[in-house]
């Protein structure tokens, strides 16, 4: 390739987002900007990981009293909201599909309705709260658990104490689930504008797929939290 | 290799198919959890999150068709340090006596 091809090509790469200058192809390009996601959702496993890892130790200490505490969580609530996150999830995948295929129309309407149920997911999680608050299960000076039956072992009472560790535990694994949710939605509404500027092209999407990562690691998340929190010990 | 090869085959209906397993996966774990399993209701609830984290990160997240090589080992590693966390602490707690 002669020299003025080159400089030709190096002037021209500062329009071109599916090409930057030191990358040698756009295959390349997007092989880094995908295995850059997947090292911090790494980092984010780890991040979660040792939440999970206190629930498991507090779990088997105080199975009892995280049964009973479980059993005062609002299970058709967290299972709406787990279809909620599979369907955002769904429009997710077709969100990076169209912007892949150049559907301007399924894009759009793709990441508006992800958005939507973002929102959806969060609506539902702060009634689930405002029942916590309620019925004064948060952690804190007013908390009060008194008098509620360990499942399975009728006339055994719960130690408020232990179940008070359940809450916290639950408010800290789903408030940091539900910031990432805020976060992913501030992420989203970033990709809704490009996309309705027309900035993604079959030969540039990036941002979509790489956002899309985020959200379905966010819905991978959830899907371990909702068994774990709300399902610990259900039969009658 | 690139995305776009495999892309002349819609992807759709194998998207469409995970998001239905999902649903029904989603509606297992609840049924499951009124059961009395005695000690297995962890471990089938535990199963079924498992398999539904691995549908999503296989066919949504693309581990599966369009990844490279490296960000299999990413995942694997990412998998393997959860794993060794979850399973040393599990291990130490499990076989100490407290009381």
């Amino acid at each position: 390739m002669p020299d003025s091809t080159v400089i030709g090509l190096h002037h021209e790469e500062e329009h071109r987002p599916e090409l930057l200058h030191h990358f040698a192809e756009p295959q390349q390009q997007r092989d880094a900007a995908s295995l850059g996601m997947w090292v911090f959702l790494g980092t984010e496993v780890m991040f979660f990981g040792g939440l999970f890892c206190a629930y498991l130790v507090y779990r088997r200490w105080y199975f009892g009293d995280f049964a009973a505490a479980s059993k005062s969580i609002n299970m058709g609530l967290g299972a709406t909201n787990t279809a909620v996150l599979i369907c955002s999830s769904l429009t997710v995948v077709l969100a990076v599909w169209a912007a892949q295929t150049a559907r301007r129309t399924l894009l759009i309407g793709s990441l508006a309705l992800t958005m939507l149920l973002g929102l959806a997911f969060l609506g539902i999680k702060a009634v689930e709260y405002k029942d916590k608050f309620e019925e004064h299960h948060v952690p804190g000076a007013s908390f009060s658990f008194d008098h509620v039956e360990i499942p399975g072992h009728p006339g055994e009472y719960a130690n408020p104490r232990h179940a008070q560790m359940f809450f916290s535990l639950y408010f800290v694994m789903t408030g940091l689930h539900a910031l990432h949710m805020i976060v992913g939605l501030g992420i989203f509404l970033w990709l809704f504008i490009m996309a309705w500027k027309g900035r993604f092209t079959p030969e540039w999407n990036t941002p979509v797929e790489i956002g899309g990562l985020y959200w379905h690691f966010v819905d991978i998340v959830w899907i371990y939290l909702f068994p774990l929190l709300y399902l610990i010990d259900r039969h009658p | 290799m690139s995305a776009h090869s495999s892309a002349t085959s819609s992807p759709l209906k194998g998207y469409f198919a995970v998001w239905i397993a999902l649903l029904a996966g989603t509606g297992l774990t609840v049924y499951a959890a009124t059961l009395d399993l005695a000690p297995y209701n962890a471990a089938v609830a535990l199963g079924i999150a498992t398999i539904k984290a691995t549908l999503v990160a296989l066919f949504f997240m693309h581990v599966w068709h369009a990844s490279e090589k490296l960000t299999k080992l990413v995942v694997i590693a990412a998998l393997f340090f959860l794993l060794l966390l979850l399973g040393l602490t599990m291990s130490d707690y499990a076989t100490r006596l407290w009381s």
